[in-house]
């Protein structure tokens, strides 16, 4: 069988509800954090996969964006995380209730 | 690239190559959520590090070797060196096992199954695709790099002030007394 768009877009979905299903699931910040990748990675197959298949190369612009985007976004948020460690000595969600009514 | 190009263009191999990242990238995608031997962020991180790592194999197949480049460059170099990093600073233990509560386990499961069949019903509108029309569109540097300069020019400026307001946040966030 020929390898097509939606072969790439299955995969794509695949991968963002692996990321979705880690976001839930697991209790460890950091591997919540890791799980965001990688659902931002499978938005990135989705529009380069577009891109290459109408014959453009918008989509890898804004994938270019994205990558960007996502590197600054990990910085700050893994110096929040340092930073509520040091205040709660703990990197696990559960532990983190002042929200809750 | 003449050489990458003959081979990707060949055929068959580029089928059985999509096949092979695909089921690594997958693979190494659920091994990072559920590992069954070790429940320790770092093995989460370095399966990241290899799903990453044959994702940008799919981004040749795709022809996007710049992007390619700029996944293992910036994420499998730049951003996991910084989650491990962290890792190393919060000396974290093994996540300890605690009880799953049933209710948010059944409520994920049902959200991650809604979104997913929505995804599968819109993929099948999407298959369908008219043909595109010019010659296919090559993602190596130079065309990026025009496209980067001359449409898009107005967000790559403020992308790099996005960057520096994220640098001084950081700097700001790690001081020792958040005044």
């Amino acid at each position: 069988m020929h390898v097509e768009l939606h072969h790439y877009l299955t995969v794509s979905i695949l991968l963002f509800c692996l990321g979705l299903l880690g976001v839930i699931l697991r209790r460890n910040l950091l591997v919540i954090y890791m799980s965001l990748e990688l659902m931002l990675n499978a938005a990135n197959l989705a529009l380069v996969s577009f891109s290459w298949f109408n014959h453009r190369l918008d989509g890898q612009v804004l994938v270019f964006f994205i990558i960007t985007v996502a590197a600054a976004e990990v910085a700050v948020g893994l110096a929040l995380i340092v930073a509520l460690y040091r205040k709660r000595q703990s990197a696990h969600v559960e532990d983190l209730t002042s929200m809750k009514l | 690239m003449e050489a990458i190009n003959n081979a990707i263009n060949s055929g068959a191999a580029t089928d059985v190559l999509f096949y092979v990242f695909a089921v690594l990238t997958l693979l190494c995608g659920l091994l990072v959520i559920v590992n069954p031997f070790s429940r320790s962020p770092v093995t989460s991180a370095m399966f990241l590090v290899l799903t990453i790592i044959s994702m940008s194999g799919l981004f040749v197949l795709l022809h996007a070797f710049f992007l390619a480049a700029v996944q293992i460059i910036v994420y499998a170099g730049a951003v996991m060196v910084l989650f491990v990093f962290v890792i190393m600073l919060l000396d974290l233990k093994e996540e300890q096992r605690r009880k799953i509560k049933l209710f948010g386990f059944v409520a994920g499961l049902i959200s991650v199954g809604g979104i997913f069949s929505a995804f599968v019903t819109s993929l099948a509108t999407v298959q369908a695709l008219p043909e595109a029309p010019g010659p296919r569109a090559e993602g190596d540097t130079q065309s990026l790099g025009h496209l980067l300069f001359t449409n898009y020019t107005l967000p790559f400026e403020i992308v790099s002030v996005l960057l520096l307001v994220a640098m001084i946040g950081v700097i700001l966030l790690s001081k020792k007394k958040l005044e």
